[in-house]
C-alpha cells in the first residue's frame, strides 16, 4: 500500500521504510517551537526532567510573539523567563522585540522551515509550514519540553484527506476564501486527527502567501497537518530564504486518502465564516442583509504576510474607513513591515484612517490591541471566531479575507472589494 | 489505575480551548489560578459548583482551537476526574495525556449521560457506568503505554522513570 506526502515524511525520520495509518512512531525532529505563552510552561516542565539541556541549540525556535511588546506585569515575567533560559541554553534562534514577528510569518522567513522537515510547536498553528512541503503540527507544552530534551516526540501516524485544486481564483478570491470555502464543506472536526494534502495543478495560481494562510488554517478543520506538494515556486522560496538543505516527498501513486474532494478555484467567491465557528460560512453574495461592523482586523499567523497588506492597501487606496470604524493593521514581521514601508503601503493605511502595529498576535486571541465590547462586532483576517475570542462573549467575529475586510472597513459593514 | 467518579457537567458540540481557559488570563500560568477561571465563558457556574472528583461530559471536538496546555491544566486543576466525549481535538488529546488527565472517547455514553448524573470510569476496562441510570457503556480503553503516561502523572514523570 502507499504513502501520502506526511506518511513518507514521517516514515524517514522514524528511520522506517514505511509506516500505516493508526501507527505509533517515534520521530525526530527537525525543530521545536514555542512562543510566550506555551514556553514557560514548557520551560517549568523541562527543569523536572532530568536532563542536562536541550537537544540542539540551533534547533529550538523560540517567538515572544503573543503578548509581546510585553502588555502587562505577568505577560513580562513569562517573556523574561523565556528570554532567560534562551540565553542560558545558547538558543540560537530567540527571537526578541526587534527581530520578532508573529512565529508563523516569521521561521519561515527565517529559513528555518523547509521541505521534509518534521517540526512541532506549541501553538496550534504550527501546521503553516505544510506549505513548503513540510510535516509540521501543533502540540502542548509538555511536547515542546520533551521535544526540547530529546529531539524526538511520538505521533500516531494519521489517515488523510486529499484536496485536488484546480483553475484559477477570480479577483477577490485568495488562500484565505479557499480555506474557509473548504472549512465550511467538511466543518471543524472535518479532518480530525488526518492530513489534509493540498494537490491539482490549480495549486499553481497560488502565491506562497496564498499556501501558507490554507495551511496554517488547516487546524480550524481539526486537521493533524496541512501540507502542498514542493514545486518550482516552493523551491524559489527556499532558495530566497534559506541555507538549509530540502528534500522533497511525493505521495505515491496508490497512496491511500479517507476521502477525495475537488474544487475548482475559479468558482469559489469571497467567502466569510460567521459567529462562533470557523466553519459557519457564507459567500458575499449570500449575504443579503446589512451587518454592521465596528472593528477590522487586518493581520495575524494568517493574514499578516506582504500579499495580504498589499491587497488591503489596493482597496483602501484613495479611501477612507467608515465614520467610528476602528481599522488595525498588523504587519506579522518586521520584514514584511519594512517592505510595507518602502512600497507605500503604510502611509496608504494611515491615510485611510487605520492604525498600523507592530507585529503581534495580540488582538486575535483577545490579548490586547483591539478588545472588542459588549456586543461589538469585529470582521477579521485572523482565524478563530469563538466565543469571546477577540473579547467580551458576546461580541462578534467574522472571519475573511484581506480585501473583504479593507472593504468592509471602508462600507463600515460586510461588503465585497468589487462593489466599492 | 484508579477509578474516577463524580458528578457530571454535561456540554455540547465544539467546546474549544478559548472557551475552557479564555486568553485574556494566559498571563499566568499557575495551575491554581487558571483553575479559577476555568469554562468562564461558556458556564458561569461551573467554578463555584464543581468539586473534586466530577467529570466533564460533551459530544463531538472537545478541545478543538487553541495548543494552549493551560486548557487540561485548568480543568484538572478545578478538580475535574475525568472528561468523556464522543471525540476529541488532537492536540486537547494529546495535552490531556501528556499531564495526566483521564479522558475517555465514547460516543454512546457522551450522548446518553445528562448533567447531574453520577457516573463511574474504571480506565483499565474503559467500561463508563451512569450509577444515576443504572447504565454502562464501553468507551475506547488507553493504549498501555497511554496508561503509564496517565500513571506516572504525565509524560515527564514518564520519561524520567524509563
Amino acid at each position: 500500500m502507499g504513502m501520502t506526502m506526511t506518511q513518507k515524511i514521517l516514515a524517514a525520520h522514524a528511520g522506517l521504510d514505511h509506516v500505516e495509518a493508526g501507527q505509533l512512531i517515534e520521530a525526530d525532529l527537525d525543530l521545536v517551537l514555542g512562543n510566550d505563552i506555551t514556553s514557560p510552561v514548557a520551560i517549568h516542565e523541562m527543569e523536572k526532567m532530568k536532563v542536562d539541556g536541550v537537544f540542539d541549540k540551533d534547533k529550538i525556535a523560540l517567538v515572544p510573539d503573543h503578548f509581546v511588546p510585553n502588555k502587562d506585569i505577568k505577560s513580562a515575567e513569562h517573556c523574561k523567563c523565556v528570554r532567560e533560559f534562551a540565553r542560558k541554553n545558547e538558543i540560537t534562534n530567540y527571537f526578541e522585540v526587534g527581530q520578532m514577528g508573529i512565529e508563523h510569518a516569521l521561521l519561515p522567513e527565517q529559513g528555518l522551515t523547509v521541505a521534509g522537515d518534521v517540526i512541532i510547536g506549541a501553538d496550534s498553528h504550527t501546521c503553516t509550514y505544510g506549505a513548503l512541503g513540510a510535516f509540521s503540527t501543533g502540540v502542548g507544552s509538555t511536547d515542546m519540553a520533551a521535544g526540547m530534551a530529546t529531539g524526538k516526540a511520538w505521533f500516531k501516524v494519521p489517515s488523510a484527506i486529499k484536496f485536488n485544486l484546480t483553475g484559477k481564483p477570480s479577483e477577490w478570491v485568495s488562500g484565505k476564501d479557499v480555506i474557509l470555502h473548504i472549512i465550511g464543506m467538511i466543518g471543524v472536526d472535518g479532518a480530525l486527527y488526518k492530513s489534509m494534502e493540498f494537490v491539482g495543478d490549480g495549486i499553481k495560481n497560488l502565491s506562497m502567501d496564498d499556501r501558507f494562510t490554507i495551511a496554517n488554517m488547516a487546524i480550524e478543520a481539526g486537521g493533524k497537518n496541512g501540507i502542498f506538494p514542493v514545486d518550482e515556486l516552493a523551491v524559489s522560496y527556499m532558495k530566497e530564504h534559506s541555507t538549509r538543505a530540502y528534500k522533497v516527498y511525493e505521495a505515491d501513486a496508490d497512496a491511500v486518502y479517507d476521502e477525495e474532494y475537488s474544487i475548482d478555484l475559479s468558482t469559489l467567491r469571497p467567502t466569510i465564516a460567521f459567529p462562533h465557528l470557523p466553519e459557519n460560512t457564507k459567500t458575499i453574495d449570500e449575504i443579503t442583509e446589512d451587518i454592521k461592523i465596528d472593528q477590522v482586523v487586518i493581520g495575524s499567523c494568517t493574514n499578516g504576510r506582504l500579499d495580504d497588506l498589499r491587497i488591503a492597501a489596493k482597496v483602501l487606496q484613495g479611501r477612507h474607513v467608515a465614520e467610528g470604524m476602528r481599522c488595525i493593521v498588523i504587519p506579522a514581521t518586521q520584514k514584511i513591515y519594512l517592505q510595507a514601508m518602502e512600497e507605500g503601503l503604510l502611509k496608504t493605511f494611515i491615510e485611510a484612517g487605520a492604525i498600523v502595529s507592530t507585529p503581534t498576535c495580540g488582538p486575535c486571541l483577545g490579548g490586547y490591541m483591539g478588545i472588542l465590547a459588549e456586543g461589538e462586532r469585529c470582521v477579521s483576517t485572523t482565524n478563530r471566531n469563538f466565543v469571546g475570542r477577540m473579547g467580551h462573549v458576546s461580541s462578534e467575529i467574522y472571519l475573511a479575507s484581506p480585501a473583504v475586510a479593507a472593504a468592509s472597513a471602508v462600507a463600515g459593514k460586510i461588503f465585497c472589494p468589487c462593489k466599492l | 489505575m484508579k477509578a474516577a467518579k463524580g458528578m457530571v457537567f454535561k456540554y455540547g458540540d465544539n467546546v474549544d480551548t478559548d472557551v475552557i481557559i479564555p486568553a485574556r488570563y494566559l498571563n499566568s500560568s499557575d495551575p491554581a489560578e487558571l483553575a479559577t477561571h476555568c469554562m468562564e465563558d461558556i458556564d458561569k457556574e461551573f467554578i463555584n459548583q464543581v468539586k473534586k472528583g466530577d467529570i466533564i461530559v460533551a459530544t463531538k471536538n472537545f478541545g478543538c482551537g487553541s495548543s494552549r496546555e493551560h486548557a487540561p491544566i485548568a480543568i484538572k486543576a478545578a478538580g475535574v476526574s475525568c472528561v468523556i466525549a464522543e471525540t476529541f481535538a488532537r492536540i486537547f488529546y494529546r495535552n490531556a495525556i501528556n499531564i495526566g488527565l483521564p479522558i475517555v472517547e465514547c460516543p454512546e455514553a457522551a450522548s446518553a449521560i445528562e448533567a447531574g448524573d453520577e457516573v463511574e470510569v474504571n480506565f483499565d476496562t474503559g467500561v463508563i457506568t451512569d450509577v444515576t441510570k443504572g447504565t454502562t457503556y464501553q468507551g475506547q480503553a488507553f493504549p498501555e503505554f497511554m496508561q503509564k503516561i496517565i500513571a506516572a502523572e504525565g509524560l515527564i514523570n514518564y520519561i524520567n522513570t524509563k
